[in-house]
């Protein structure tokens, strides 16, 4: 790494009687998944870049229960959910933007019954946020022309109908964006959402992943593009069943933007 | 004498509507079998929801060719019913086409002519809908969960209304006095000459359509409550109770919030005697094993189903031939209510055990565990059906009640509990990624 990335902690800003802007949700897919990680540093690389005023939790961050509430598990989804309210709560927090749409619905839709009420932001939107509001310019890019497809997440589409902030945050690229027949409110899912991710799919004739990149590929795309870290996981390896990885990258938009800018 | 046909029609339309009216009310008992469910916010939204989704459509046209021919006969349907107005009033005052009578005549041809193009376009629209199901076959319609009953129902809806335009076609074209008339007969006078011109015969067919046309439409009302047709009635309330909250929102349990606070409030007693009010109601039961756990509306959604399978065509599991359909959960909730509101008429009123219920009589494990909660099958459905928030509420019982995830997701539940993430990492190594 050339330049040390600056993340400071909640807990480090309070001590020195700072307030960050927005606190950035890693999320545990962010933190541990060695694929979403890059993800996270091209995030704090942008971050950074902009100047943005921000923070972490760092290790007073648990997994949102969003997995524990698709699961089922409404229990342990309100004992992670009441335990990291209390401590945004604590750092008096009023926005946080997050890479992960399932956290990003989660704190945004299921946290304020009980009792946490931010604003909250999906990184394409505070990426677009940052563009529109000059804190980041975008130079020519080595993406100017390329073929690019965005596979949108379902947690960030259909479930809270964003569909735009990312499309025109690939955009600023000037790359040739492309549209799959499955796309926006019909999009197509990974396959990863309500915890399939964390098991083996039911017995079918296919894995939902392959069936969502051929949708992918049938635009004859240099990147696919995603905005989650599940997708990431689910798109890339579809890509590897169609052994088409050299050709083709899976990437998420945050890391399009910082390599873009040469971050 | 010849007070007899209006009896007989004033005793068939009783009899016809008070079939109905008790099977209505058997439909509204067998909805509030399920849990109570507050809907009373954003009025102006769920009207307008309403008047968009249901009145307007919107989401029919989604799919252009199934949407406009739907649209036919859904016009049709709705504007040839005034017609049946002037039928009733024939029928109880003895009278022959009382609208010729009291409207000025352009307005009543205008009127019957506009009914007359419009039924020849609902009965070819009713054609084309009977060859997608039954000559191209079209994928969604022969789905496992569509052989048998939901097969013929379908049918059946569109053999009652090709039957019930051609007799409004016919009862027209064999009225001498109306053709004679020549105003409004734009369709039925190509077909009048197909009847000879014996006044006498022409009358009896007349007559004959013209019974046959509305005990037609009484039988035809009666069907309804038996069949998937429910929903253009129930449409209306469906849409109106749909949820307005973001497609991701799931909501949260208020039982499970008391509990909840109670463990992490640090002054709480765990020892300390139940409080005063406390009552001896047994613990709520988690999730939904069986109809009655379910909400009012997910038994609205289940009544108003059509079972278009536009749902099941959009899910990604039933798209790569898993078990999963999400028209089959509705129709599953849907069967297994009837047989519920059977077993209560059976047992005077009272629901004795049967010993099934929804979970695993009809909806399996394997079908709940298949789903991505990914909202295609909401998004898609054209009246606001809700198939995710039934899979979730059983999920949860599944889980919270019988512990019965499969082993990977208890592996991974067990990780967020013990180290705040899905996977058996420290919390303590949550930031590393800053500095690898």
């Amino acid at each position: 790494m050339s330049e040390q990335l600056i993340v400071p902690t909640m807990a480090e800003m309070m001590a020195e009687g700072k307030t960050p802007d927005i606190l950035f949700w890693v999320g545990s897919a962010g933190s541990y998944d060695d694929r979403a990680k890059k993800i996270t540093k091209a995030f704090v690389k942008i971050l950074n870049k902009a100047n943005v005023n921000f923070a972490v939790l760092g290790t007073e961050e648990s997994a949102t229960g969003d997995l524990a509430k698709r699961s089922g598990n409404e229990f342990l989804f309100q004992m992670q959910a009441i335990m990291n309210i209390e401590v945004l709560n604590g750092y008096e927090v009023k926005k946080i933007v997050t890479c992960d749409p399932h956290s990003f619905n989660c704190l945004k839709n299921e946290y304020p019954g009980l009792g946490g009420k931010y604003e909250v932001l999906h990184h394409t939107q505070f990426i677009k946020e940052l563009i529109n509001t000059k804190q980041l310019e975008i130079k020519d890019s080595d993406y100017k022309g390329k073929r690019i497809t965005f596979h949108d997440p379902c947690y960030l589409g259909r479930a809270n109908s964003e569909y735009e902030a990312p499309r025109d945050v690939l955009n600023t690229l000037n790359a040739t964006l492309l549209e799959m027949k499955r796309s926006k409110s019909t999009a197509l899912c990974c396959g990863a959402g309500g915890a399939q991710m964390f098991k083996e799919p039911e017995k079918g004739d296919k894995d939902i992943n392959e069936l969502r990149t051929e949708d992918a590929l049938k635009t004859n795309p240099d990147i696919i593009a995603t905005g989650c870290p599940y997708c990431m996981t689910m798109m890339s390896d579809g890509v590897k069943v169609k052994e088409k990885e050299n050709e083709i990258k899976v990437m998420d938009v945050a890391e399009l933007i910082a390599s873009s800018q040469n971050l | 004498m010849n007070y007899l046909p209006n009896i007989l029609f004033a005793i068939v339309l009783i009899a016809g509507i008070g079939f109905f009216a008790k099977n209505v009310q058997k439909l509204f008992r067998n909805i509030k079998l399920g849990k109570d469910k507050e809907i009373n916010d954003n009025k102006p939204q769920r009207w307008k929801n309403m008047a968009m989704i249901a009145l307007g459509q919107s989401k029919m046209v989604k799919r252009p060719v199934s949407g406009f021919f739907h649209i036919i006969v859904y016009v049709g349907f709705v504007i040839i019913n005034i017609e049946v107005l002037e039928i009733i009033i024939d029928g109880l005052f003895g009278t022959h086409r009382i609208g010729h009578q009291v409207l000025p005549e352009s307005l009543y041809g205008f009127l019957i002519g506009t009914f007359e193009i419009l039924a020849t376009l609902v009965f070819i629209a009713v054609v084309i809908f009977w060859i997608r199901r039954n000559v191209i076959k079209l994928k969604r319609f022969m789905s496992a969960e569509m052989k048998g009953w939901p097969k013929n129902d379908g049918n059946f809806i569109l053999y009652f209304e090709m039957v019930l335009m051609t007799l409004f076609l016919v009862m027209n074209a064999t009225d001498s006095s109306f053709q004679a008339a020549n105003s409004g007969n734009v369709i039925s006078q190509f077909i009048s000459p197909l009847f000879g011109d014996n006044l006498e015969t022409l009358h009896i067919i007349e007559r004959g359509a013209w019974w046959l046309h509305i005990t037609g439409i009484l039988v035809f009302l009666n069907y309804l409550y038996y069949s998937k047709h429910l929903h253009i009635l129930l449409a209306f309330p469906n849409t109106y109770f749909g949820k307005l909250t973001p497609k991701g929102q799931f909501p949260n349990n208020d039982v499970v919030t008391k509990e909840v606070m109670l463990m992490m409030d640090p002054d709480a007693d765990p020892y300390a005697a139940p409080a005063e009010d406390a009552t001896d109601e047994p613990p709520a039961k988690f999730g939904a094993s069986d109809v009655q756990d379910l909400s009012w509306l997910n038994l609205l959604n289940a009544y108003s189903c059509t079972e278009c399978g536009r749902c099941t065509s959009e899910c990604p599991a039933n798209l790569t031939g898993k078990k999963l359909s999400p028209r089959k959960i509705m129709m599953d909730t849907r069967d297994r209510l009837e047989e519920v509101g059977k077993n209560i008429d059976a047992n005077k009123g009272v629901f004795v055990d049967d010993g099934r219920q929804l979970l695993n009589d009809y909806i399996t494990p394997e079908e709940l565990w298949a789903c991505t909660s990914c909202n295609a099958c909401v998004e898609a459905c054209p009246i606001s059906i809700d198939p995710l928030n039934i899979i979730m509420e059983m999920r949860s019982y599944l889980v919270m009640e019988e512990s019965a995830a499969p082993m990977e997701l208890n592996n991974m539940m067990t990780n967020i509990e013990n180290n705040g993430a899905p996977w058996p990492y420290n919390q303590m190594d949550r930031l590393n990624w800053k500095d690898e």
